[in-house]
C-alpha cells in the first residue's frame, strides 16, 4: 500500500506497546478485529456481500454471464476479479484507473478462489469450446483502515457462497446456485519490529515491514500466499503464519460457513 | 469554552434551518435572508447577549492567530519546514520561528519527517496563507508519550471551564497533557495511566454534548486506575 | 427516450407498475454518518437505487494549478459499481458520469460558502452501489447530507428528483421502466429555501403545460425529500444531546 507519514510518537507508541504484546486498540498481536458479513445487499448483482474487519469495509459483487472460453480450457467456465480503491475509502486513494496495490489485491484474492477450486469451473460450461458462464468478481473498498487482503476474501466468498446463476435470464434454463465447494480463508500477518500481528489496521500496515497472507481451505491445507512489504521475514516467522493462519481461518470460516 | 445561554436547550441544528426572525443578531455558522437568520451549518444553537449562531459538531479545524497546535513536520525545506497542523492548510515554520540556531540547508538536523511539534500560530492572511512559530515559551519538539487525536470541536470541552476537565484528568492520571487547538492531544505519563487518559479524552469526545460528563469521567478514570496506598 | 414498448407503465387507474400514483415518490432511507475515514458521508436508498457519498475536505487541493485563491472549489466524482446494473459495467469513468460529476458540483457550488476557505478543495465522492433509474438525483441529495455531515458551512440542504413522462401522463420519481420506455425524463434540483433550480437536464418530448406539472410536481417532492435529509442529520446527532440540561 501506499505510505502515510505516520509521526514518530505513534510509531514509537506502537512499539512501545508492541514490546509487552498489546496493540493501540486493546488487542493481543494475534487477535482480528470484529469481523461481520452480510450478504444479498445488491439485487442488480448476482451474488454480493459487504465484509467488515473493524473499520475496514469491502462491497464485493458478482455477475455471471454467458461468453467464450478460454481456448486452453474450453470445457471450463471463467473466473475474472478486479478490485478499485476508490477515493472514497481513504485519502491515500486517488481516483483513476487501479493502481499496482488495487491490481497485486485483486490478484490475491483471486488466487486463494482459483487455487483452492472454490469455484467449481467445470460446471459453468454450457457447451464446451463454444459458450460458458463467465463469472466477475469486482471488488470496492469502501472504507480502509488495513487489512484489505483478509476483509476482501471474506467479501469475495461470501458473494460467490450466494450468487446464482442468471440462467433464466439468457434462456439456458433453471437459474441455479453457482456451485461451489470448500471456503478458502486468507489471514494476513504484518511484522512490526520482531513481532508479528495478525489482521495489521492501517497505522499499523503503515510501519510494518512484511506482511504474509496465507489462504487455507476446509482441511487447513495452504492453497495461495503472498509476502508482501520491503523487509524479510524468518523462517520462524513463517512457522508462525502458517500455524496462526489455519487457526484463524477455521474460526472465521465458521461466520460464513 | 463558548458561552451558552444558562438553561438554553441543546437544539441540533442543520444548514437551512430557521435560527430566529430578526430581533438577533447572527452569529457564527449563521447568515441572515430576507431578514431572517438561518443556519449554515450542522451544530448545536447557540444564543449569547443578543447574538443566534451555531456551535459546529463537525468540520475541519481552521487556524487563527494565537492559536495553540500540535504539528507534525510533512516536509522539510533548506531554510523551512511545511507543518501539518490538521487543517486545509499546511503551515511553513520558517528557521527565524525556532529557538535554534539552523544553518540554511541543515534544517533536518532539527526536526524531520514524522516529528510533533508544539507551535503557535503566528499569522493567517486573507488567503489562509498560515504561518506557525515555536518562538515562544514552552513550544518544543515533543518526544514520547502519546497523541490522541479528537474533532476540534471538541477540544473545549476536553479543556474544560477554566481548564477544570483537563486538570482534573491531569491529577488523577499523573500525566503530562498538552492540547491543541486542531484536535491533537499529546499525553506523557506511566503507559498505563497515559493511556487511561487518552481513553477518558475519547470519551469526554464521545460524550461531548452530555450533561454530568465530568462526574463520569472522574468515575470512568476512577474505575481504571488504583490510587496508590497513601 | 424510447418511447415504445407494449409494457403499460400506467394502468386505467393512473396507478404505475410499482404501485405508485403519478405524483408519489419510491420510498426513501437516509442515514448520515455511514463511513469513518470520510469527513462527512451519507447513504440513501431512493426506490431500488442504493448509493453512497463520502466528502473529503476541505483540504489541500491536489493538482496545485487547480487552487483558486479566493474560494474552495469543488470536485465531484459520481461512479457506477460494476455490479450496479443489469448488464455488468466496465469499470473506470464514461462520458456520462463525467458530465454527471460536474453538473453535481455545480449544484453543490451553488450553497456551499466556498469563499471560507480559500486554496481549499472540497472533494464529493458518489458510488452507485445499485442503479434504477434517478441515480444521479440520488446521489446529489445523498452528496447534500455527506456535505452537512461534513460540517461544510452551506445555505441549505439540496435535494433532487426526477420528473419525467410515460404513457404519455406526467410522472414523479421516475423508475426503470418508466426512464428506459417513457417519453420524457426531466432530473432537477433546488435550493429549498428559495425554490431556486440549481440542476435541471431533460431529455424527451413534453408539451409547455405538461412541463409545467412537471416541474410543479418535483418542486413539491424535493421538499418532501428535504425533510428526510434533515431528520436523517438530526437523528445522526441529537442522539448525544438526549439528556438536554447542560452540567456546565
Amino acid at each position: 500500500m501506499s505510505r502515510a507519514v505516520i509521526s514518530e510518537i505513534r510509531k514509537n507508541h506502537i512499539l512501545e506497546l508492541l514490546r509487552s504484546g498489546k496493540r493501540t486498540d486493546g488487542r493481543a498481536p494475534e487477535d482480528v478485529r470484529q469481523v461481520s458479513v452480510e450478504t444479498g445487499v445488491i439485487e442488480s448483482a448476482d451474488g454480493s456481500a459487504i465484509a467488515k474487519y473493524g473499520d475496514t469495509e469491502v462491497i464485493v459483487g458478482v455477475k455471471i454471464i454467458p461468453g467464450t472460453p478460454f481456448a486452453d480450457t474450453p470445457g471450463k467456465g471463467v473466473l475474472t476479479t478486479g478490485a478499485e480503491l476508490i477515493p472514497m475509502a481513504h485519502p491515500l486513494f486517488e481516483s483513476g484507473p487501479p493502481g499496482e496495490d488495487a491490481i497485486e489485491l485483486a490478484r490475491v484474492v483471486d488466487r486463494g478462489i482459483r487455487e483452492s477450486g472454490m469455484v467449481d469451473v467445470e460446471k459453468l460450461c454450457i457447451e464446451a469450446g463454444k459458450e460458458v458462464w463467465m463469472c466477475f468478481i469486482d471488488i470496492y473498498a469502501l472504507n480502509y483502515d488495513g487489512n484489505l487482503f483478509d476483509v476482501t476474501n471474506l467479501a469475495a466468498v461470501a458473494a460467490l457462497r450466494t450468487a446464482v446463476i442468471p440462467a433464466q435470464q439468457y434462456g439456458k434454463g433453471e437459474n441455479i446456485p453457482l456451485p461451489t465447494t470448500c471456503i478458502p480463508i486468507a489471514v494476513t500477518a504484518a511484522k512490526i519490529g520482531n513481532t508479528l500481528i495478525l489482521d495489521p489496521n492501517f497505522d499499523e500496515e503503515q510501519i510494518s515491514s512484511a506482511r504474509l497472507t496465507v489462504t487455507t481451505d476446509d482441511d487447513g491445507n495452504y492453497r495461495a500466499m503472498q509476502k508482501g512489504g520491503e523487509g524479510p521475514i524468518t523462517l520462524d516467522d513463517l512457522t508462525q503464519c502458517l500455524d496462526m493462519s489455519a487457526e484463524v481461518g477455521r474460526r472465521i470460516r465458521k461466520i460464513i460457513g | 469554552m463558548e458561552k451558552r445561554e444558562a438553561g438554553g436547550a441543546r437544539e441540533v441544528v442543520v444548514p437551512g434551518d430557521l435560527l430566529d426572525d430578526g430581533r438577533l443578531r447572527p452569529g457564527n455558522g449563521a447568515y441572515v435572508l430576507d431578514g431572517k437568520i438561518y443556519a449554515s451549518r450542522l451544530g448545536v444553537k447557540n444564543v449569547f447577549s443578543g447574538s443566534v449562531g451555531v456551535i459546529p459538531l463537525r468540520g475541519r479545524y481552521m487556524p487563527a492567530p494565537g492559536d495553540m497546535v500540535l504539528g507534525m513536520i510533512a516536509d522539510v525545506g533548506p531554510s523551512n519546514w511545511l507543518v501539518d497542523i490538521n487543517s486545509p492548510y499546511p503551515a511553513p515554520l520558517h528557521v527565524s520561528e525556532v529557538p535554534w540556531k539552523v544553518e540554511f540547508g541543515d534544517t533536518s538536523r532539527f526536526l524531520k519527517i514524522g516529528d510533533m511539534i508544539m507551535a503557535k500560530i503566528l499569522m493567517v492572511d486573507e488567503s489562509m496563507k498560515v504561518q506557525v512559530t515555536m518562538n515562544d515559551s514552552g513550544l518544543r519538539k515533543l518526544e514520547g508519550g502519546q497523541i490522541a487525536e479528537i474533532a476540534h470541536s471538541k477540544v473545549s470541552r476536553v479543556i474544560g471551564k477554566s481548564g477544570s476537565m483537563i486538570q482534573m484528568i491531569k491529577n488523577m492520571t499523573d500525566c503530562r497533557i498538552f492540547v491543541g487547538q486542531n484536535g491533537r492531544i499529546w499525553v506523557d505519563g506511566d503507559i498505563e495511566e497515559a493511556t487511561v487518559a487518552v481513553d477518558a479524552i475519547k470519551m469526554i469526545e464521545r460524550e461531548a454534548q452530555t450533561s454530568n460528563l465530568t462526574e463520569r469521567v472522574k468515575d470512568f478514570i476512577g474505575s481504571r486506575i488504583i490510587p496508590e496506598e497513601e | 427516450m424510447s418511447g415504445q414498448s407494449d409494457l403499460e407503465l400506467v394502468n386505467k387507474k393512473g396507478i404505475r407498475l410499482d404501485g405508485r400514483k403519478a405524483g408519489e415518490l419510491r420510498s426513501i432511507k437516509i442515514e448520515a454518518g455511514v463511513l469513518k475515514n470520510a469527513d462527512g458521508s451519507a447513504y440513501v436508498e431512493m426506490g431500488k437505487n442504493k448509493v453512497r457519498a463520502a466528502v473529503y475536505g476541505p483540504r489541500e487541493c491536489h493538482p496545485r494549478h487547480l487552487q483558486d485563491p479566493t474560494k474552495a472549489i469543488i470536485q465531484c466524482k459520481y461512479n457506477m459499481m460494476a455490479f450496479s446494473v443489469s448488464d455488468r459495467k466496465r469499470p473506470g469513468p464514461d462520458r456520462r458520469s463525467v458530465e454527471i460529476s460536474k453538473i453535481t458540483a455545480d449544484a453543490l457550488e451553488s450553497v456551499v460558502l466556498t469563499e471560507l476557505f480559500p486554496r481549499a478543495s472540497i472533494d464529493v465522492y458518489i458510488e452507485i452501489l445499485q442503479a434504477n433509474a434517478g441515480t444521479r438525483c440520488a446521489g446529489l441529495t445523498a452528496a447534500s447530507v455527506a456535505l452537512a455531515d461534513a460540517g461544510i458551512p452551506m445555505r441549505d440542504i439540496i435535494p433532487a428528483v426526477a420528473v419525467g413522462k410515460a404513457d404519455g401522463k406526467v410522472l414523479l420519481d421516475l423508475n426503470k421502466e418508466e426512464d428506459n420506455f417513457g417519453q420524457a425524463d426531466v432530473p432537477m434540483a433546488l435550493i429549498p429555501k428559495t425554490n431556486e433550480i440549481v440542476l435541471l437536464q431533460m431529455d424527451g418530448n413534453m408539451t409547455r403545460e405538461e412541463f409545467d406539472t412537471a416541474i410543479k410536481m418535483g418542486v413539491d417532492a424535493c421538499h418532501e425529500i428535504y425533510a428526510v435529509q434533515k431528520d436523517a442529520l438530526r437523528r445522526r446527532y441529537a442522539v448525544a444531546l438526549k439528556e438536554g440540561v447542560s452540567d456546565e
